[in-house]
């Protein structure tokens, strides 16, 4: 499996992502600033990292979404390329159209920093398919802007497409159905405001992220 | 020529910060506030100088980047 991670100004989970993505593939990714044109041939997958890219001027992954290297992205999506949106990564595939809703403010007001436990939802796409639906897991979330909103007419939509990947169990930001992560329609592009890289390692506090990483291997291996 | 945009959530959408606010202009003893929604102002200085073309330009931009169209409405005010 070939994976990239795209770097942007102000990404600060691009290097823990590079990481993941290592240990669970052997090889290291190949890393992309944001004013590269192109993407680099036979990649299977790309990491759009947390952060504050651009400082989230205007709003939050706004300004990255325009970049030159996200015309690319959404080039490699409509390709079938999968793409795996982690916090700022998240927000910026809303922004770039390539999953519905919006990241608002969280409802508390506060940036939050902490292990949340959430639950697999379905097992139904590369990112997840190593977890048992219904499995609590604990990743950590450090977000200001993680409060996931859209209309009821997506909702149906996600609901009905079995697109809600994870879910909070305690739902920090108040986020509409406790949604924590969702896929696109063609289960390739996952957004989540958790991150599985951090939680990679039993040495830094467990492992619940790694298995994303060995799921996405294994299923892209032979692509 | 000069524009202003006004960007404001849509009805509907949940504006915790402006909430916040509401709260806070009640503990200063203003009273009667029944809503407060917050939103931001963009002022752009453009070489265009007719004001049709002008605004069809800004609007473009509002579309494609200034306002998320998701759950932000925009105003354009040309002066």
């Amino acid at each position: 499996m070939k994976a990239a991670v795209i770097v942007f100004p102000g990404s600060n989970c691009d290097r823990d992502l590079a990481v993941a993505f290592e240990r669970a593939t052997g090889r290291k990714p190949a890393m992309i600033w944001h004013k590269d044109q192109d993407l680099p041939d036979g990649l299977d997958v790309i990491g759009v990292p947390g952060g504050f890219s651009f400082g989230d001027y205007l709003r939050c992954g706004a300004i990255a979404a325009r970049s030159p290297i996200s015309r690319a992205l959404v080039r490699f999506a409509e390709r079938g390329g999968h793409i795996l949106g982690i916090c700022n990564g998240f927000q910026i595939l809303t922004e770039a159209g390539l999953l519905p809703g919006t990241l608002m403010r969280n409802a508390g007001l506060k940036y939050i920093c902490r292990d949340v436990s959430l639950t697999v939802q379905t097992t139904d796409s590369a990112f997840t398919n190593a977890y048992a639906k219904g499995q609590k897991v604990t990743f950590p979330i450090a977000h200001h802007d993680g409060n996931y909103e859209t209309g009821s007419d997506t909702l149906k939509r996600l609901q009905d497409g079995d697109r809600i990947a994870f879910t909070y169990d305690d739902n920090p930001n108040g986020s509409i159905m406790d949604i924590a992560g969702i896929l696109s329609e063609n289960r390739r592009v996952l957004g989540m405001m958790p991150h599985p890289e951090r939680l990679n390692d039993n040495q830094l506090g467990g492992e619940d992220g790694s298995l994303m990483f060995h799921s996405l291997t294994q299923a892209l291996v032979s692509a | 020529m000069k524009a202003r945009v006004f960007i404001t959530l849509k009805s509907g959408v949940l504006d915790p910060q402006g909430e916040a606010v509401r709260h806070s202009l009640g503990t200063l003893g203003f009273q009667g506030i029944e809503a407060v929604r917050q939103g931001k102002v963009i002022e752009l200085t453009l070489s265009e100088t007719d004001p049709a073309r002008a605004e069809a330009e800004v609007r473009a931009m509002c579309e494609k980047l200034l306002a998320n169209t998701v759950i932000e409405n925009y105003a354009v005010e040309l002066a």
